[in-house]
């Protein structure tokens, strides 16, 4: 069993990809009612490259699969393991070290002020006070957030929301971060902004979007569609698979 | 705080009593440098009601009531308020989880006490910024106010959010 490596947040030295398994996993939600419908079928994927994109339409299973990595969702069939820790029996310990970045930062953003919030990350650490505020403290500088710290987090502008996020996961410094479509609600400089900074950070990220545009420096990109994978390989080549089922899916 | 609103609830027997205490709360702002517009804002939603609880007074019963009751009311409301704004939401609820702490034995989680509150707290603004984006899309479609249209959009997307915040919750660590 891999061991999850602890990194900090500003090591120099490029970490190795934190390994992922994907073993024959399909997810029906409702299952066993009227409404159940498949959006995963027969999944099957090694990854062990430290960025990782998918994409994929509306619908077509981006979202659940990247859940099922944090073990937020359960797969009805198949396993997945990150760093040899299964998702649904060592989910704490695989959500211990995983940071999971949302679509809407609202969501994850819980208390009311900026400095707040990012401490509360740490709250059930045992750090004491101090050690919390020194950390926060740097976290807000490294993320420009200083000016903000006592401002209500709800009233940020939706690029501060989104690096507020992700200050407050990189504090409990994860080794694996996964991002389902962070910059969707971003304008098109904020998300730049926001992707370029992930792809700088030494953590193994797996992101899923709709920007082809921010996968351009990404090692693998995997083309999801209907709940099944139909490419995997570098960005040109997604992409262009991609743009090629776009175009036939909708005639 | 405590204190005064025992002795805010014991004052109300007496009109200038009442009013004293009215004018010890406002005092109290001003002394934690709160600005009168903030204490301004947090009157104002206050206004209406209290001055339809005096004039059901004034009509039903008499004026010592119609003064007493919006009076206590106002300083109650005002201290509450008053604690909110001069005190970090982390410290309110440090205080909350080493108040329960006792009551551990009973199986009672005080962490698990203190995050309600929080989520108590988070959902203000949130149900308040849902409130709103409905309330504008059933102006922009319909330009009327229907209550009914107004608040199952609400509920519906209340329980959305509250799933969803759930979901983060537990990404975030707390998934105990």
């Amino acid at each position: 069993m891999t061991h999850l490596p602890t990194t900090t947040p500003d090591a120099t030295a490029q970490p190795s990809a934190i390994p992922i398994i994907i073993d024959h996993v399909g997810h029906i939600f409702d299952v066993g009612t009227p409404r159940a419908h498949q959006v995963l079928t027969d999944i099957t994927l090694k990854l062990d490259e430290r960025r990782v994109g998918i994409i994929g339409h509306n619908g077509s299973g981006k979202s659940t699969l990247i859940r099922m990595l944090d073990g937020l969702i359960q797969p009805t069939s198949g396993h997945i393991s990150v760093a040899g820790h299964d998702t649904v029996r060592d989910a704490k310990i695989v959500r211990r070290h995983t940071g999971f970045i949302f679509t809407e930062p609202d969501h994850q953003i819980i208390m009311p002020t900026v400095r707040e919030d990012v401490a509360f990350s740490l709250r059930r650490s045992g750090l004491d006070k101090a050690t919390i505020a020194t950390k926060v403290d740097a976290m807000l500088v490294r993320f420009g957030l200083t000016d903000s710290a006592e401002k209500p987090a709800h009233l940020l502008s939706g690029g501060q929301k989104q690096l507020l996020a992700l200050a407050a996961v990189l504090i409990n410094a994860p080794t694996l971060l996964l991002a389902d479509e962070p910059t969707t609600l971003l304008d098109i400089r904020n998300a730049q902004m926001f992707s370029d900074l992930i792809c700088e950070l030494p953590q193994t990220i797996i992101m899923s979007t709709h920007q082809l545009a921010l996968l351009r420096d990404f090692e693998r990109v995997v083309v999801f569609h209907c709940g099944q994978v139909v490419a995997d390989g570098s960005p040109a080549e997604a992409k262009a698979h991609y743009l090629h089922l776009m175009e036939t899916t909708s005639e | 705080m405590v204190v005064l609103a025992v002795v805010a609830i014991i004052a109300q027997r007496w009109i200038p009593t009442a009013l004293a205490m009215l004018a010890v709360v406002v005092l109290a702002y001003f002394l934690a440098g709160i600005r009168a517009k903030t204490l301004w804002l947090q009157l104002r939603p206050m206004l209406l009601m209290s001055t339809f609880i005096a004039v059901l007074h004034a009509l039903s019963s008499n004026w010592r009531l119609a003064v007493v009751v919006p009076a206590t009311i106002l300083t109650l409301v005002l201290l509450a308020a008053l604690v909110t704004l001069t005190t970090r939401t982390t410290d309110l609820v440090d205080v909350i989880v080493r108040l329960t702490k006792p009551l551990k034995r009973f199986g009672v989680e005080p962490e698990r006490v203190g995050l309600t509150l929080l989520l108590g707290i988070r959902c203000v603004p949130l149900l308040s910024g849902i409130a709103g984006q409905v309330r504008e899309a059933q102006l922009a479609r319909c330009g009327i106010f229907d209550v009914r249209a107004f608040a199952v959009p609400l509920i519906v997307a209340a329980i959305r959010e509250a799933d969803a915040i759930g979901e983060a919750l537990v990404a975030r660590g707390f998934d105990d």
